[in-house]
């Protein structure tokens, strides 16, 4: 599928992440090793408290590591200052913009802030920037509603925009997917999956809708409690990977058809 | 682009108003001055009375520059804490800053008994209530300081704000029980609030204070249209968050402190005035919402002093009991008519 894929941008080495508690650093997921390449999509799929969301707040910055090494375009994430970082990496995030008052296009405006003056005057490339954003999300007719007019989707699409508009060569997504119905969900996955094409993006999600992922993922990283494995879907859905995920009596995991299924 | 014109039309009907709103305070009060007069006084020609000059240059215009650094200053200082805290019912006070003024006054007021007759009334000059305040303020700031320096959560520093404002209620609880009944409407004439009375000294003072203020301020415009979208989402944008918080804590310290030092606590302005801007500038942006609400909390803050003057009689109602007279309909109006306060 990546057949000619070259650049990594983003490289996790013998990570370990998790919490510094009082006396000695509480230990999430450990031995995460994986590359991710330039234009791809990844899935990051594992059940709920395996510690996706650690993963992704340590990958991002906003919490440290334990051990191990984070390298952003060949640099350590460690050595970034925040600027540095807001231009290499954006992120969109579970929780809605605090201010329901913004217009879209106020919310897909501040994704320029890494790039614009004191004052956040906009440039010619920012506006060029700002409308690609706004038209590749297709959120160019919700462009002056207010976040608290717009239904579950369309913020999310909002949100994606303002990643967009930070132009970062990698984008981490929180379970973009949740709060959506099936037609959102699949929407914003093929959204992100489009962007990747034209873009050349690298864009990171994770989400539980396992079936689609595996449809449109390029890599996927299945996380368990026992280990953390990235590869191509097709490769993970061959070697088993997906049928560790979750309790074996109650869903099973049919490698024909890449589905989940309830054991009655 | 639309949006900008509107906006630049508002930014003329504001400041035509203030012009009226100043010209109205000065002519009004014991004695009405005509507006024609208090032009050319202003013009620097005199007045066609002398006592009409010395009462507008050593009473109404300082009275008219501090209402107009009050309404300013307040309304800035509830703009910057609602922002921080993401929440709509932040004002300048939230950071218990006006409970710690009080706490500094009510101990200079009502323990002076204790100091003895003589002490206590040379304590009780001005500029001691100026001294008392600022530095019941100060005491506040470095304890909310600490805090944030020490805790993470933002809005752990809205929770230590409230228990400051309990502590000092008990306080003066405490202190208003042992005091008697002079000393202690002293204390609440204070609490009253008086933007009269201010010498061209305390004006100097207060305007350094507020253009300090109005600097950090506008130099972290960016940050807070960032914390708009919560501390996560403005932090990925390059943010520092830590260092903003502090700027913005230290602006409003510096603004509502400086304030509440010499008019005594004005509430309400720095509540509503945010609330009533957003509403017609349709505006998120803290570049045009920081000057659009001093202009609006400087009209306001005139407009409710010309009315506590209580034109032509020799009252003067408490400037404190107007704001929150005028200030809470409006509130409850947007309220009713938006169903929603979104900050």
């Amino acid at each position: 599928m990546m057949a000619e894929a070259t650049h990594t941008v983003l490289n996790a080495t013998d990570l370990s992440v998790g919490y510094f508690s009082k006396k000695k650093p509480l230990v999430v997921a450990k031995e995460i090793n994986f590359n991710l390449k330039e234009g791809a999509l990844i899935g990051l799929v594992g059940a709920n408290g395996v510690g996706k969301s650690t993963l992704l707040r340590s990958l991002v910055g906003m919490q440290p590591i334990l051990s191990g090494s984070i390298e952003i375009n060949g640099k350590q994430l460690a050595s970034l200052t925040s600027l540095q970082l807001a231009t290499q990496l954006s992120v969109v995030l579970t929780e809605a913009p605090a201010s329901k008052n913004l217009t879209v296009r106020e919310l897909v405006t501040l994704g320029r802030q890494p790039y614009t003056n004191w004052m956040g005057s906009l440039t010619d490339s920012d506006a060029k920037q700002i409308a690609y954003a706004l038209q590749i999300t297709d959120t160019e007719k919700l462009a002056h509603k207010k976040c608290f007019e717009l239904s579950d989707g369309q913020l999310q699409r909002a949100s994606i925009a303002r990643a967009l508009a930070q132009d970062t060569p990698l984008i981490l997504l929180d379970e973009p997917t949740t709060h959506l119905d099936l037609y959102h969900r699949a929407y914003i996955l093929k959204l992100l999956k489009q962007l990747t094409a034209e873009t050349g993006k690298t864009i990171l999600f994770s989400t539980h809708e396992i079936d689609l992922a595996i449809q449109l993922s390029d890599t996927m990283i299945v996380m368990t409690e026992t280990s953390i494995v990235c590869d191509q879907p097709c490769k993970l859905i061959a070697a088993g990977n997906f049928d560790a995920l979750f309790p074996k009596d109650t869903i099973g995991f049919d490698k024909k058809t890449g589905r989940f299924s309830i054991k009655k | 682009m639309q949006l900008r014109k509107k906006h630049t039309a508002y930014f003329w009907a504001l400041a035509a108003l203030l012009v009226f709103a100043i010209l109205l305070n000065i002519s009004l009060g014991s004695v009405s001055i005509p507006v024609s007069d208090v032009v050319s006084s202003l013009a620097g020609q005199g007045a066609s009375k002398e006592t009409w000059n010395f009462i507008i240059t050593e009473y109404r215009v300082p009275k008219a520059i501090t209402a107009i650094l009050t309404g300013s200053a307040l309304a800035v200082s509830g703009l910057l804490m609602q922002t921080l805290f993401r929440n709509p019912l932040a004002g300048p006070f939230v950071l218990g800053l006006s409970s710690g003024a009080s706490l500094g006054v009510a101990i200079l007021i009502l323990g002076a008994g204790a100091f003895g007759g003589l002490l206590g009334s040379v304590l009780l000059s001005q500029w001691s209530l100026v001294i008392a305040s600022a530095f019941g303020s100060f005491l506040v700031l470095l304890a909310v300081l600490a805090v944030t320096f020490k805790i993470k959560d933002t809005m752990a520093i809205l929770i230590i704000g409230l228990m400051f404002g309990s502590v000092t209620a008990a306080v003066v609880s405490v202190l208003s029980y042992f005091s008697n009944a002079e000393k202690l409407q002293q204390y609440i004439f204070w609490s009253f609030g008086s933007l009269g009375n201010q010498s061209w000294s305390g004006v100097t003072i207060m305007t350094l204070c507020c253009l300090l203020g109005f600097l950090l301020a506008f130099s972290s415009g960016k940050s807070l249209n960032a914390l708009l979208l919560g501390e996560n989402y403005a932090k990925s944008m390059g943010v520092r968050i830590k260092r903003t918080t502090i700027l913005i804590i230290l602006a409003t310290s510096i603004l509502a402190g400086g304030i509440t030092a010499f008019v005594g606590p004005i509430a309400f302005v720095g509540l509503a005035v945010p609330h009533i801007t957003r509403q017609y500038f349709k505006s998120s942006n803290h570049f045009t919402l920081l000057p659009a609400v001093m202009l609006s909390g400087a009209i306001l803050m005139l407009l409710c002093d010309s009315v506590a003057q209580l034109p032509t009689s020799e009252y003067t109602l408490p400037i404190n009991a107007i704001t929150s007279l005028l200030g809470a309909p409006v509130v409850i109006w947007l309220l009713v008519r938006k169903r929603k306060l979104l900050f």
